[in-house]
């Protein structure tokens, strides 16, 4: 049987984007100590049936085709690089992040991304002081739920009506990311808004964030094009039917 | 021209359209974290408290994002070549 061809160039692209893009942590994550008692139980409560059903879901494709496992794995590593890269907006001045999990949604499933979410802001919580344990529960929903979720909705929507492939892969990192920091804003103003109404406490969130997000969006958006289109290239068998057979489609 | 020629001038446009970019904006380059969850929450009367391990401290963050990098680094390229093996065997 011929052996694997091995392409060096890819491994040190890609070792050398995972060491210099992380550089610090100065992102979106919602740190220790914002939340109170109630909102991190009741933020870590509403994960809860997502990521069983996502390890339901990982557990039943392993079965299935053990390399599910590892293409889960590459997945997970990606959202965990992605989700703590800082990248500054110049007209901004500030920096954030995106999240991947739009991506991610795409290529193993919402459900399924809920649980690498979960393990990347764990690792970041615990390792990076980047989110907190506290927040882990409101961080998973804004990043993994809603991020996921509405990416995906997006993405099959995009399809249905008849959008080429790619760009419903752009609409999607898009809409996953603003999705993040629009979920992110609604955490914050449930759980800030004892002195003043819920709804004007959410408009400053919203906008506060939207000169960082709304480029940042943009560029996930391109970014998860070029990842999805690497994929569907290079590794198609690990894409689902509905991605695959279309595969020529832009 | 020639390739190298180009990805030289490519290399000193984008520097110049970044140095201009930064140039024009007077921001600090804090995170949405700071700027905006920290800035308002302890307008709301709640302080971020350190993290249960606090690795903030000096390079220490640095350091722990470099290897948190090179570690996800290696097993993006070690699952991708592992699943290009499996995607390179012939039907069966």
């Amino acid at each position: 049987m011929k052996s694997a061809r091995l392409n060096p160039t890819v491994g040190v692209i890609t070792m050398t984007v995972a060491v210099i893009l992380p550089d610090t942590a100065f992102a979106m994550h919602i740190a220790e100590g914002i939340l109170e008692g109630t909102s991190v139980v009741v933020w870590s409560l509403a994960c809860i049936p997502f990521l069983y059903l996502g390890l339901s879901k990982i557990k039943k494709e392993s079965l299935q085709n053990p390399e599910h496992k590892l293409f889960v794995t590459l997945v997970g590593a990606g959202v965990f690089l992605i989700s703590c890269m800082p990248i500054p907006v110049p007209i901004a001045g500030s920096c954030s992040h995106p999240c991947g999990t739009g991506l991610a949604a795409i290529l193993i499933g919402p459900a399924p991304t809920v649980v690498v979410a979960c393990i990347a802001l764990l690792l970041q919580a615990l390792f990076l002081a980047h989110g907190g344990l506290t927040t882990l529960g409101a961080n998973l929903f804004a990043m993994g739920v809603a991020g996921a979720f509405i990416g995906y909705a997006v993405y099959r929507l995009a399809r249905i009506i008849g959008i080429p492939m790619l760009w419903a892969v752009f609409l999607a990192g898009v809409a996953s990311d603003w999705a993040c920091y629009a979920a992110t804003s609604f955490v914050l103003a449930t759980a800030l808004s004892q002195n003043e109404s819920f709804v004007p406490l959410l408009k400053t969130f919203l906008l506060a964030f939207t000169p960082t997000q709304l480029p940042l969006g943009v560029l996930e958006g391109v970014l998860s094009m070029g990842a999805f289109r690497l994929i569907r290239v290079r590794l198609p068998n690990f894409l689902k039917p509905t991605n695959r057979v279309e595969a020529l489609d832009v | 021209m020639s390739r190298s020629t180009l990805i030289v001038m490519g290399l000193i446009f984008s520097a110049a359209v970044l140095w201009v970019a930064f140039q024009s904006t007077d921001g600090s380059w804090t995170g949405v974290d700071e700027s905006v969850i920290e800035h308002h929450a302890q307008q709301a009367g709640r302080v971020p408290i350190d993290p249960l391990i606090n690795t903030d401290q000096g390079d220490l963050l640095l350091f722990l994002f470099l290897l948190a990098g090179a570690v996800a680094g290696f097993a993006l390229g070690y699952t991708y070549r592992a699943l290009r093996t499996t995607t390179e065997k012939p039907l069966e």
